[in-house]
This record gives structure tokens, sequence and C-alpha cells, in this order.
């Protein structure tokens, strides 16, 4: 970059000293003149011919080198010695601004990526030894001092300490961790000492993934992109061809046309005809909102999901663990003629055995130690309860069928959670309502969705259409499917397909655990909560590393920006290009124009990109 | 067999499509992609031709930009 900068100062020297002289001396002394352009020329571009040389002997025909070069010595043939200087400078010029330009988002999308570990500390024997990450095996004992980044997977065993997960998750607030924590590759270790047993290798640990999840997501190409490789390939040569008509046809047909005349405009074209603004700019606009998403703990593992997001009309959300918690508690305990603790008491007695999300969140209700002593004959009644002998008396616990079973009068409650009914003795005791509770940010997120031109919300459910309905409402989703299957979905989701528009997308977003079928159906799956869950990382074309459903909300608005700026650049340089060629085609501009439409046009084009860096 | 190579002094992003496209003509390529911005080649092909596709790459990658070094990841 160095020896390109000097070497155009010092032709740029020489060439405003033969400008000069044109001032002061005589037409004796033109050959003196003509001379010192050619040496600024070659001084300034002796590279570029070079170069272009060596390309004809290989075949490449429309590199933009020998491009350059036909435009330039064309000028000089004519005696436009100025404008052959002139068009090399500020090519040159131009190709140092979009160099530095390129290095420039080449290191921001370095530092984006900056969470590779350099070394381990690696406990051998008594020793701590400094090693490469790579080195390490699972089961090595590493140990990570504050400030530190932890290097690979692993559960810790001694100290505590605040890791900082920002690199992954965009999330800033710190989490605690202690003995029996899983800690994960990229994070801060930011204050404590920890010793941390390894429990994955590092090319299979997390940071590995991430890294080479982004580092590939350029070879899923969006459709931009493929538009721009293919207009590049038909674009030079339709150009170039248009040039050389130019220069040939006017001034046999038309009577009195100077072919000096039309050669320069023809030169004009040749100067034009490089893609290089679009086939820089758009892979990187696209590259930038990857990187830029990954950085807010989105990854998005290719530039067609990043331009397919924008474009989404459909949103179906699972319902457990992705708009709610996925964590039961209990919300309303009625007993009748028994105490409250007596009722939870009976109802945590008669699940102790199951492992059912329902019996953990009684379990946890109830909160005290379970005497196995005071409870026989446990029978589950399977789609209907659980009955028992606790402290002696006939229990039964379970949904409205188990009680109209069994002959229990009772009153049907209408809820929006799960209804556990007890009856002791035959004789109905109260009931208790577990729910889920709502993330804090679901709400939101439909919203935010909806005001961003979503067509339709839907959510999918295994669970009854009560909990279903009063969720959908809360929320505000425009369609709930309730007491679905696992294989049910798909085939929800094949309805819902009929219902976009062709172009539209339909975005499917689960917790990636049992929803693989369908969030590899939908046109774009996204899984949350994908921190630590290879299955997620693996099945989803968008993975949300924690487990706020906003993250949706802030992906699209990423992708919209991107997409926004890609088209900026492709109207802008077609446009630029498009102007310049229709005005040197009638002869209204220079070949100064023309290059500042090549050059200047990809230095802007590049700028406007790198805005997508910072998502 | 998938390997990764950073191609270091890569400037100019149409001939970098240009080897993209000519590396994936190489026999035994499955798939090879450039990445401008991170100047990575990823070159996905069957193990027994690798070293041969590796050859060719190079070869293809000097006769674009000269002064590209191939190095491997």
């Amino acid at each position: 970059m160095k020896k390109r900068l000097y070497r155009i100062i010092i032709g740029g020297l020489a060439f405003i000293t033969a400008l000069t002289i044109n001032l002061s001396i005589t037409t004796k002394y033109e050959w003196l003149k003509i001379l010192l352009f050619l040496i600024s020329y070659l001084i300034v571009g002796g590279d570029i011919v070079k170069k272009a040389v060596k390309n004809i002997f290989r075949g490449s025909v429309f590199d933009e080198n020998f491009l350059m070069t036909l435009a330039t010595i064309g000028a000089f043939l004519i005696g436009e010695y100025p404008e052959g200087v002139v068009v090399m400078l500020f090519y040159q010029i131009g190709e140092l601004f979009q160099s530095y330009a390129v290095d420039k988002s080449r290191k921001s999308i370095a530092s984006l990526m900056d969470i590779r570990p350099d070394y381990a500390h690696v406990k051998r024997g008594e020793e701590l030894v400094k090693v490469d990450p790579d080195e390490v095996h699972v089961g090595d004992i590493i140990i990570v001092k504050a400030g530190e980044r932890i290097p690979l997977d692993g559960t810790v065993i001694e100290g505590y300490s605040l890791v900082d997960t920002s690199a992954l998750t965009g999330e800033s607030v710190p989490r605690e961790i202690g003995p029996g924590s899983s800690v994960l590759s990229g994070c801060i270790n930011i204050n404590g000492v920890i010793t941390v047993e390894v429990t994955r290798e590092y090319g299979e640990s997390t940071v590995s993934k991430i890294l080479d999840l982004v580092e590939n997501a350029s070879s899923k190409k969006s459709r931009s992109e493929q538009f721009i490789t293919r207009f590049a390939g038909y674009y030079t040569p339709i150009v170039v061809g248009i040039a050389l008509l130019l220069a040939l046809l006017p001034p046999l047909l038309i009577n009195g046309a100077s072919f000096n005349d039309w050669f320069y405009r023809a030169l004009s074209f040749l100067v034009v005809s490089c893609p290089c603004a679009l086939v820089i700019s758009i892979p990187l606009s696209f590259f930038g909102g990857i990187g830029g998403a990954s950085r807010k703990g989105v990854l998005v593992k290719g530039g067609n999901y990043l331009e397919a997001l924008a474009k989404t009309e459909i949103v179906v959300f699972d319902k457990t663990g992705t708009l709610t918690k996925g964590v039961f508690s209990a919300k309303e305990i009625i007993p009748e003629n028994i105490s409250k603790e007596e009722l939870l008491e009976y109802a945590a007695y008669a699940e102790s055995y199951s492992n059912h999300p329902i019996s953990l969140s009684l379990k946890r209700a109830y909160g005290k130690e379970i005497d196995n002593k005071r409870i026989s004959n446990v029978e589950e009644i399977p789609g209907h309860g659980i009955s028992a002998i606790i402290d002696g008396k006939n229990v039964l616990v379970g949904n409205d069928k188990l009680m109209k079973k069994m002959n229990i009068p009772f009153v049907e409650k209408d809820s929006d959670g799960t209804v556990v009914h007890v009856a002791v003795d035959n004789k109905y005791a109260g009931h208790i309502v577990i729910s889920d509770e709502l993330k804090p940010d679901s709400a939101e997120t439909i919203r935010k969705l909806k005001e961003a031109n979503i067509r339709q919300t839907v959510m999918l459910t295994g669970d009854n259409r009560n909990v279903g309905l009063k969720v959908a409402k809360v929320l505000g989703i425009d369609k709930v499917y309730t007491d679905l299957l696992p294989g049910d979905k798909v085939e929800k989701l094949e309805e819902l397909f009929q219902q976009k528009s062709p172009r539209g997308k339909l975005a499917f977003v689960g917790d990636g655990i049992n929803d693989a079928p369908v969030l590899a159906r939908a046109d774009i799956g996204i899984a949350m909560g994908g921190l630590g869950s290879d299955a997620a990382i693996e099945a989803a074309d968008v993975v949300i590393m924690t487990d706020e459903p906003y993250k949706i909300v802030t992906a699209m608005e990423i992708s919209n920006k991107t997409l926004r700026i890609a088209y900026q650049n492709i109207v802008f340089a077609i446009g630029v290009k498009v102007a310049v060629l229709i005005l040197s085609a009638l002869g209204l501009t220079s070949m100064w124009a023309a290059i500042f439409a090549d050059v200047g046009v990809t230095v802007l084009a590049v700028l406007n990109s790198s805005r997508t860096l910072q998502a | 067999m998938i390997q990764k190579f950073r191609l270091e002094g890569l400037e100019c992003a149409s001939c970098a499509a240009k080897m993209e496209k000519a590396i994936n003509k190489i026999d035994g390529v499955k798939q090879a992609t450039i990445n401008f911005m991170t100047t990575r080649l990823v070159i996905e092909g069957e193990d027994e031709k690798m070293p041969s596709i590796i050859k060719e790459a190079e070869k293809i990658i000097k006769g674009i930009e000269r002064d590209v070094v191939m190095k491997k990841l």
C-alpha cells in the first residue's frame, strides 16, 4: 500500500509538471511535454500495464487491468495525453482507497469474531502448563484466571466467579458460577480463579462451533448475491462490446463523424466496464449483517436466511419453552373442607413418584421432604391421574376425567392452567391450578412483529385448549392450534404454508429439542436457547443463543437494515454507471467522470456496506 | 474431507469470485467457497484426490492474483 502511495505522489507530481509546461512553453517543445506525460503514466500505472500483459497470455481478456490499460493507451493514441494519465492516476487512487476500506472492514470483522481463545493453562501433574487449546483433552483440568477467556467447555470443580457471556449471547449481565456449573468456551472469566474439568475437545467446543458457523455462513448465498454474480458475468462483456461498436460504427455510418471523437467515447465505456463496486460491496453487506447479528447473540447460518428474515409473513411459535418459560408453578390452591397445606400435601405425596413437570411443580410448591412410609398402593391411571393410600386414606389426584370416572361431584373449572383435583376418601377436597409462566418479553415481541408487518402470528402447542387460548389472548397471537401431538405440528405447518404469498416466508420458532422436523420444514427454522445445546444449533437456520424471543425482532431489524444497504448499493452503483455510460455515448462527459463512476462508486459502496457491521 | 486455507494478500473481490468458480471445476471438488472478507478458502472434496486438488487450486490462485499466499489452517 505504501509503495502504491509513493508511486501516486511521484507520478502525480510529474503529471502536474507536464500540465504546467503546457502553459509556459511554445509548441517547439511539444515532444518534451508528451515525454513527461508518458513518464508520469509509467510511474503511476506501470504495474497495471505489466499485469495486463501477463494476463493476456493467460487468456483472461476482461480483466480490469487489461481494460484500464486499453483505455489509457487508447487515449494516448488519439492525443488525449492528460486523460490517459488522469484515468490511471484516479484508478490507482481509487484502488488505494478501496484496499484501505476493505482492510478496515476486515479488521472490524476480525474484532467481531475475536472470541477465539489463544491459550489454556492446563494442569499436568503438579505443574501448570500454558498450551494451545487444541492440545487439551476431555478430562484435563484447566485453570482460568480473572480476565481470561475460557478456552474450552467444561464443568467448574473449584472456585466462584462471574462470567461475561456477552460475546456469545449479546447479554451484558454477567452469570454467577461455582462448583458444578458448566462453563462455555468464549466467555470471559471476570473476577475469581476457577478450576475447570474439560468436557469437550476444542474442535467440538462452543466457541469453535460458533466461529465455524459464522465463517461458513457465506457459502449459502442470498438471492441478491447470486444476482450480482450473474450480473457481473454479463455486464463486462456487454459494455466492452458496446464500446467496440461505438468506436467502429458511427465513424463508418454517420457522415462527418470523427473517429477520434467516437473512439474517445468508447474508451470511457472501457473505464466503467468493471462491476467491482457490486462484487465487493454486496457480499460485504451480508457478511457484515451476519457478523453484527452474532454479536447480538443471533447466529444466522447464511446470507439466504438473513435475506429471508426480512420477507417473513407468518411467524409460528411453539409455546412451551419458547413463549413461556417451560417452568410450571402452582398458581392457585383452592381447598374444600380441608386446609391449603393439607391439600397441597396430599397432591404432592400422590405425585411423588412421577417426574412429570406438573408433579415436579407440586413437589416444589410443597417444599418439604416426602416421607415414603406414609404412602402406599400408588397406582397410575393413564390419562387420568393417580390413586394412592396416604396416611391410611384413599386419595385421588388427577384431572376432570378422573373425578367423573370415580363419580365424585365437583365444579368444573374454566382455567388458563392445568387443573389438578384432589379427592380424599371419595370426597372432593379441592383443586390446584398449575400454570407455566410467560417470558417477560413475549408480549412485546408479538407486538413488535405486528408493527413490522408480519401478517400472521400463530402458536402451536400440545397443551389443552383452555391454556392455549388464554396464552394466545394475553400475547395477542392471531391463531392458535392446541392439543397437538409432535407429528401434528408439521401437518399444521403445511396448512399455514397455503396461507402465505408465494414470495413470503414462514418462520418457525421453537426450542430445538423435539421440534427438529418442524424447524427443518419451515422456510426459516429459528431455535431458541442455543447456548450449549448442540441439537438446536444443528437443526435450525437461525439460532438464538439466549432464551429471549425478542431476539427474533432484533434479527429481523438487522435483516431489514442489511437488505436496505445492499439495495442502496445495487441501485447506486448500477445507476451511476448507466448514467455515465449514456452521457459518454452522447459525448456529454469526459473520461474523468467515467473513472469516478468506476472507483469512486466502489469506495462509497464499500463504506456504505461496512455500516452493516455496526448492527 | 474439508480443508481450510487463508489467502493472504487477497485484494480483489472479483478475482476471488473467479478463483472460487475455477476451483469448483477441479475434478473431485464437491464445494469450494472463498470468503473475500475473511480471506478464507474452504474446499470440500474427495479424500484421495485432496492433494491434487490443493495443488491445482494453488496454481489457479497464483494465476489470478500472483501475490496471494495460500496458507493451510
